[in-house]
């Protein structure tokens, strides 16, 4: 794993770039960063479970579909805190795909399907979710949730 | 904490006492061979007791419908008892909670396989 936090990009922006290894045991590595970010960033233990859990369905979905196990390959973890919210960017080295195209997995027919959950998953626990292809292949999940606090420009936390 | 499991019997109701993480990897696996050596020992009525399981991911969901499956394509039947609230809303938001038999006390879950 390689982490290399950018502080002050803009007045009251962070950012925190992680580079994993396509292993399962990224999949917790991501959720337990991603977990200890929000829970600094002010969000309560629901919010936290929530975005550690989106995050980890990201990493599932970038080490099963994208890069298919291949430990060559890499998944890339991004993390922002903007003023008003965190926005998390998965991106990993496989073919790519489109979310429209993506099974519902709450139709009829796809009930007793085992997989093809996740992408649901963050769509209902963050509060925006969009995939792109990655400027070097792959797909680059992003999503987003709402602080629950603003940021004033000295870095410390008001109430909205 | 990786899943664990203990099976139990009340009468021809196999009883699992779960405990931990259904997720991806340990976590899955672990129900998948529960619920697969049950059916090789020939019990057709399953509960999976999940109080003590407090997180589940869309992995274990999966692991969760193949299991139910599994034992549906042996003319059996699987049940699930006593969801913490993570897991209760996990799969009443995926609607699962119209496939699964939900049951909240064990003696009713028990008595009501057929």
């Amino acid at each position: 794993m390689t982490v290399s936090p950018r502080l002050g990009m803009a007045p009251t922006a962070q950012r925190i770039e992680v580079t994993l290894e396509t292993l399962l045991d990224s999949v917790d590595l991501a959720e337990n960063i991603v977990m200890r970010v929000a829970e600094a960033s002010g969000f309560d233990e629901d919010d936290v479970h929530k975005i550690g859990m989106a995050v980890r369905e990201g990493v599932i979905n970038a080490y099963n579909y994208g890069n298919q196990h291949d430990r060559r390959k890499k998944i890339h973890l991004t993390i922002e805190l903007e003023p008003q919210r965190m926005i998390v960017h998965v991106v990993d080295q496989g073919r790519g795909f489109v979310l429209t195209e993506v099974p519902d997995p709450l139709a009829e027919e796809n009930l007793l399907r085992t997989s093809g959950r996740g992408l649901f998953l963050m769509r209902a626990f963050m509060d925006e979710l969009s995939v792109r292809p990655a400027a070097a292949g792959g797909a680059e999940l992003i999503m987003a949730k709402k602080l629950p606090q603003t940021v004033s420009d000295n870095g410390r936390r008001q109430p909205e | 904490m990786a899943l664990q499991g203990t099976c139990r019997e009340v009468g021809e109701v196999a009883v699992v006492d779960f405990s931990g993480k259904i997720t991806l990897g340990e976590g899955s696996a672990a129900l998948r061979k529960t619920v697969r050596d049950l059916i090789d020992r020939g019990h057709r009525k399953i509960l999976l007791n999940l109080a003590d399981v407090d997180y589940i991911d869309s992995s274990g969901i999966g692991e969760l419908v193949s299991a139910y499956t599994a034992v549906r394509t042996v003319s059996g039947e699987m049940k699930l008892l006593q969801l913490t609230r993570r897991v209760h809303d996990i799969l009443q938001i995926t609607r699962l909670f119209t496939v699964f038999d939900v049951q909240s006390d064990e003696d009713t879950a028990v008595r009501s396989f057929r």
